[in-house]
């Protein structure tokens, strides 16, 4: 029977299609003393022998649709499998202590599992840990006849159904099948969430327990417009969503065809309506959607995805390729933004109480010259490629603004003196995300080139409230007058020096958001690439005075968010 | 049996790539083939006991292989740890 579940919506689009429910089995067991060992060995040496089995058509499978790079992880899995140690003391176990193969397995890989987390200096061996965990978990699931699910081998269309999803589940699904995510828990910024925008498949996530109610296979249909998901929907249902799917294309449609045009408002004003990206690959979706700039490169994948720090040439070719490409339209780079939430496995950062607030993005950059000159370099040498324009992330007070600038300087007079080609025209700015900044944000104008406003740190940082803490998830107000305040002086204060004022993250792109950002007059937008056209259509038929209007009711007469959520609802017809 | 001692001089010691090359040498010979760092011996074509042993650069390890291929086992694991420049 069809049931109804309403979640967040987290990514634009529509789709029916067969669930994929990836969720983790049942793989519990009572220790048993066994009569016949010899018996257990045999069970244990056929669970091995259909892991190995499994993994390698995994292995193919993933080579092909994921690449050579991302199927690696499976020949570690096999190595592990194949290991005499391994294997041989699993089978002495069961022969000396007469214990069933789930126990004897469980009780071996949990030496090793705990012998590489042991190694805390070591942090590549803390992460072989999570490969004996799933080699572990797989043998497991064939002695007990569960069935693990395994992403790798989607090869028809499905809409995966999970608790929440991680990157390496993630890296792990063949997109071209992938209709739509739907998840038990997360919020608009969930790395789910995220991930769906960049694909450009609807994504609906906290839900609950869509999990509980759907059976693997079973027809779902998602609307990541409205947030509704419906399970085994009639043949009425199926064709509601159809009918919602093709207005949703048509719409897209009609945004396609600003994808040349300006973004600029019903009173003919002219503002940039930019893109962010994470690696070169985004620049697709940039293209696909007419934006008008990158606001937001976040560098910081390119040490994620690598098992090393990477270095000054692999670090040059990703940011030739993006200035290249976008030429000459301006690309803002944002240095690395590690720590709070990003972990890189071979840096180890210090075990914090609060990350959030603890040693991330410049506060590292500062202390760790090493990495920072070394991505200083590598941009320098891509500026001769393209409109570089370089932001400084976390900067809370205008000395460590000085600091970066200087070694920022310094570098570049090394490049030029060795005769390596620079531009001489690159801007340098600061994110606004601490407080701090954003009150001294008359001041700051006189040394930065730009703002760019980050508002889901700002908006944490202002409110005391962690983002990804449900019981506080009330306060991620960013219709808020305080917060509004906060922005309004940032962009008068770049105006009054003659700077430009920006914002990047999700509020840029939120058609609530953006009428009162115009209001205020923000310069440019950055968001998803997705986002673009929908927001060059609302700016459209939006005029600056009476936007300048609302935004002050919004900022001096309204008291709270949701009033000023009514207000902008209200005014533009929304 | 053959007896061979090396330091180490690789940054990383021996794990990641270097420890999978190392076993995956050894898996190749018949011999019994051992590594010991510090006291402690290994199966040299364990990957898992290689690892456990978190050998860092600068260690000083003996390798010793037992069997009918045991000059050629040495020989080749000779032969990968200079090629992947992992010890002198």
């Amino acid at each position: 029977m069809d049931e109804h579940l309403k979640g967040i919506a987290a990514s634009d689009g529509i789709a029916t299609a067969k669930a994929y429910l990836l969720v983790q089995p049942d793989l519990s067991f009572n220790k048993k003393t066994v009569d016949d060992p010899s018996k257990e060995i045999n069970r244990l040496k056929q669970a091995l022998n259909q892991s190995n089995d499994e993994l390698k058509v995994i292995r193919a499978k993933a080579a092909e649709s994921l690449g050579e790079e991302e199927a690696q992880v499976f020949d570690a899995h096999m190595m592990i499998l194949a290991d005499p140690d391994f294997t041989g003391q699993i089978e002495s176990k069961i022969k000396d202590e007469k214990v069933n193969a789930e126990q004897a397995v469980k009780e071996v890989s949990e030496f090793f599992i705990q012998t590489f987390e042991g190694m805390t200096d070591n942090p590549y061996m803390q992460e072989r840990a999570a490969d004996v965990r799933d080699v572990t978990k797989r043998i497991m699931a064939h002695l007990l006849g569960r069935t693990l699910p395994n992403p790798a081998l989607i090869d028809e269309e499905v809409i995966i159904v999970a608790h929440d999803l991680t990157p390496s589940d993630t890296a792990q699904l063949n997109k071209k099948y992938v209709k739509a995510f739907v998840t038990d828990i997360g919020g608009r910024t969930a790395h789910s969430a995220i991930m769906a925008r960049s694909l450009e498949i609807p994504a609906v996530v906290g839900t609950d327990d869509v999990t509980k109610k759907t059976q693997n296979g079973e027809l779902i249909s998602v609307d990541g417009l409205t947030g509704e998901v419906v399970i085994d929907p009639s043949t009425d249902e199926i064709t509601k969503f159809k009918q919602a799917a093709e207005a949703f294309a048509k719409q897209k449609a009609e945004w396609a065809q600003l994808k040349t045009a300006k973004s600029v408002t019903a009173d003919g004003k002219h503002f940039d309506v930019a893109a962010n990206i994470g690696t070169p690959k985004d620049l697709d979706g940039v293209l696909a959607n007419g934006a008008e700039g990158i606001g937001l490169y976040r560098t910081e994948f390119l040490y994620m995805d690598s098992s090393e720090l990477p270095t000054e040439d692999d670090q040059f070719e990703a940011y030739k390729k993006v200035l290249e490409t976008m030429n000459p339209k301006p690309v803002v780079v944002r240095t690395m933004d590690i720590g709070g939430d990003k972990h890189l496995p071979y840096l180890p950062l210090p075990q914090e109480q609060n990350p959030f607030l603890g040693y991330r993005a410049i506060r590292i950059s500062l202390d760790r010259q090493d990495i920072f000159r070394t991505q200083l370099r590598a941009l320098l040498r891509a500026s001769a490629f393209g409109n570089l324009r370089i932001m400084f992330p976390m900067i809370a007070t205008i000395s460590e603004f000085k600091q970066a600038k200087q070694i920022f300087t310094e570098e570049k007079e090394k490049l030029v003196k060795d005769g390596v080609k620079v531009s001489d025209n690159i801007q340098l700015g600061i994110m606004i995300e601490i407080p701090a900044a954003a009150v001294l944000a008359d001041q700051f104008a006189k040394y930065v080139d730009f703002f760019s406003i980050g508002t889901n740190d700002l908006i944490q940082y202002s409110m005391a409230a962690d983002r990804g803490n449900e019981h506080v998830s009330y306060l991620y107000q960013p219709y808020n007058p305080s917060i509004l305040r906060l922005v309004k002086h940032v962009i008068d204060s770049a105006h009054k020096e003659g700077k430009w004022a920006g914002m990047c993250g999700e509020a840029a792109g939120d058609p609530i958001m953006v009428p009162l950002l115009l209001g205020m007059g923000l310069d440019e937008y950055s968001m998803s690439a997705t986002s673009v056209l929908k927001v060059r259509s609302l700016m459209k038929r939006l005029s600056t005075e009476d936007m300048a209007k609302m935004a002050d009711v919004a900022l001096n007469e309204n008291i709270s968010n949701d009033e000023n959520a009514d207000l902008v609802k209200k005014t533009t017809g929304q | 049996m053959e007896k061979r001692e090396f330091n180490i001089i690789a940054e990383t010691g021996i794990h990641a790539r270097p420890a999978t090359l190392l076993v995956q040498a050894a898996s190749k010979f018949n011999s019994d083939i051992n590594l010991e760092y510090k006291g402690k011996s290994v199966n040299l074509k364990s990957i898992m006991g290689v690892m456990s042993l978190g050998v860092g650069q600068g260690a000083d390890v003996t390798i010793s292989a037992e069997g009918a291929d045991e000059a050629d086992a040495i020989a080749a694991i000779t032969d990968t740890m200079e090629k992947e420049g992992l010890a002198e």
